[in-house]
């Protein structure tokens, strides 16, 4: 039985499949997860599939601010994944509402609405900080699921420059310095 | 005469349970599920899953919750996978292997009908799901399965009628004739929508209608219906396999033989499925009834033409 316990442990940390959410994102996490399926980075090695039903999924991965509209749908996503489940937020949006803060359509962030295992800074992030991400992931999901403890979010360091530029920000937005210091808190 | 009918007992039993069947057919599924995605991978210029993949992929499902389901609908929605699991497996169980298998005439017929339960299950499956995307990718299976299964039954037909038997083992020891190739090469042609690979990949077209029949399943039953796609994959493939194969004698030259031959044509319809794009419905149904059918009924034809000048 202890085998078994173990095999599924191993596999639990070896199989994960995602399901990608928009919360009202720009778009530019939206690519970069899809850019960390394909050849240059190819996180299939790791097992990670992109799945099309939430039925399916083990990890949900939600970019974006959360708009006033997207709340209700991430929570029925939410309760359609079949546990153990763990739910990764991509990009800086979903973490702090990012350059949006204060706008009177965004419910944000979104671990006011569900419990977020893993936040992935960065505006876009890296395809290899979101790998790292799907991976941490899935070891707390197997963990928590072995152990029945709840464990703490994990902040991820940012990978490569956390902005590119690519939105308004220019890199030095608020929510960049956030991220950063949020990260500087769960370091040991 | 019962020591006779006991003999025949435990042969079919160690042929579902161990060669062809269940405990040489589960890891062969698995394996061939990684020779597809891996190829696939490869194609593409990535390097793809590990070797393990399918495995882990199959005790991650076990380990997983499934959504309460009530009522008739809900004890269907479970059954189907079994069933599905069930008769795969049977089918594999059937296929001469091995030289002297002790077949009975009329297998034929039982394998074809047997192949064709899951896919009838993955119907079923939509349509009691009751989800939108399940319905459609339901729809699509049942038009596709109308539309492939006159070309593929017509071929196999070809074969049997030439020959004048339904029976599995005789048609296995054939020497190779032109007939037979052309319907071989039918049966190939049918193959990638039977297994739901592009370009006839439609009753689970991931970007247009999330997984299709299978949108609403989790956990230990999405587990079941993968292994028994993972079996189908086994008994097609080794359908086409054993019609190749030259009859040897030795026992385990025939499963070398039969296994290299296999692992061939899952690589051969890997390869398609990564340099096609998925076809529309309507040019898939076309594509079947208008070019491949012709080929069919030429081949009975000359079949049947053969047998009565014989």
């Amino acid at each position: 039985m202890k085998l078994w316990d173990k095999l599924m442990c191993y596999s639990r940390r070896h199989s994960p499949w995602l399901f990608h959410m928009n919360g009202g994102s720009c778009n530019g996490c939206d690519i970069e997860l899809i850019a960390s399926l394909t050849p240059r980075y190819d996180a299939e090695q790791l097992g990670v599939r992109l799945e099309g039903s939430p039925r399916h999924a083990d990890i949900l991965c939600i970019t974006g601010p959360i708009t006033h509209n997207a709340t209700s749908a991430i929570k029925t996503v939410y309760d359609q994944v079949c546990g153990p489940k763990a739910v990764i937020a991509i990009g800086s949006c979903p973490a702090t509402t990012n350059v949006f803060i204060d706008s009177r359509t965004l419910e944000g962030p979104l671990d006011k609405h569900i419990p977020v295992d893993v936040f992935v800074p960065g505006c876009p992030p890296r395809p290899d900080a979101i790998i790292l991400g799907v991976a941490k992931a899935a070891q707390i999901l197997s963990e928590r699921a072995a152990k029945k403890l709840p464990v703490a979010p994990v902040v991820m360091p940012l990978v490569g420059p956390g902005c590119g530029g690519a939105c308004a920000c220019g890199g030095a937005s608020e929510a960049n310095v956030e991220s950063e210091a949020k990260m500087e808190e769960v370091k040991p | 005469m019962n020591n006779l009918i006991t003999n025949g007992l435990i042969t079919a039993l160690a042929r579902l349970l161990i060669f062809p069947g269940l405990l040489f057919a589960v890891p062969a599924a698995w394996f061939f599920l990684w020779v597809e995605r891996k190829a696939v991978a490869r194609m593409q210029g990535r390097i793809g899953p590990p070797f393990m993949q399918p495995f882990f992929d199959f005790v991650k499902l076990l380990g997983k919750d499934t959504p309460p389901r009530k009522g008739v609908a809900g004890l269907l929605m479970r059954a189907w996978p079994l069933i599905a699991v069930s008769t795969a497996a049977g089918a594999v169980g059937l296929l001469p292997v091995l030289p002297s298998h002790g077949g009975f005439q009329g297998d034929l017929i039982l394998l074809l009908a047997l192949l064709e339960v899951p896919s009838m299950c993955i119907i079923a499956a939509g349509f009691s799901s009751g989800s939108i995307f399940g319905e459609i990718g339901s729809a699509r299976e049942a038009v596709l399965s109308v539309s492939y299964n006159v070309v593929f039954l017509l071929a196999i037909l070809s074969i049997a009628a030439s020959q004048h038997t339904f029976s599995l083992s005789a048609l296995a020891g054939l020497p190779s004739s032109p007939l037979r190739w052309l319907g071989i090469v039918a049966i190939l042609v049918c193959l990638p929508a039977k297994l739901h690979l592009n370009p006839f990949s439609l009753p689970n077209a991931e970007q247009e209608i999330y997984s299709g029949p299978m949108t609403e399943y989790a956990g230990p039953e999405l587990a079941m219906w993968e292994l028994s796609h993972g079996l189908e994959w086994v008994a097609a493939t080794g359908l086409v396999a054993t019609l190749i194969a030259p009859q040897v004698l030795f026992v385990w030259l025939a499963i070398l033989i039969f296994v290299a031959l296999s692992f061939g044509i899952v690589l051969l319809l890997s390869v398609v499925a990564a340099a096609t794009a998925r076809l529309q419905i309507d040019t898939t149904v076309r594509f079947y009834w208008q070019c491949t059918l012709i080929f069919a009924v030429l081949a009975v034809a000359a079949a049947l033409f053969m047998r009565f000048r014989a």
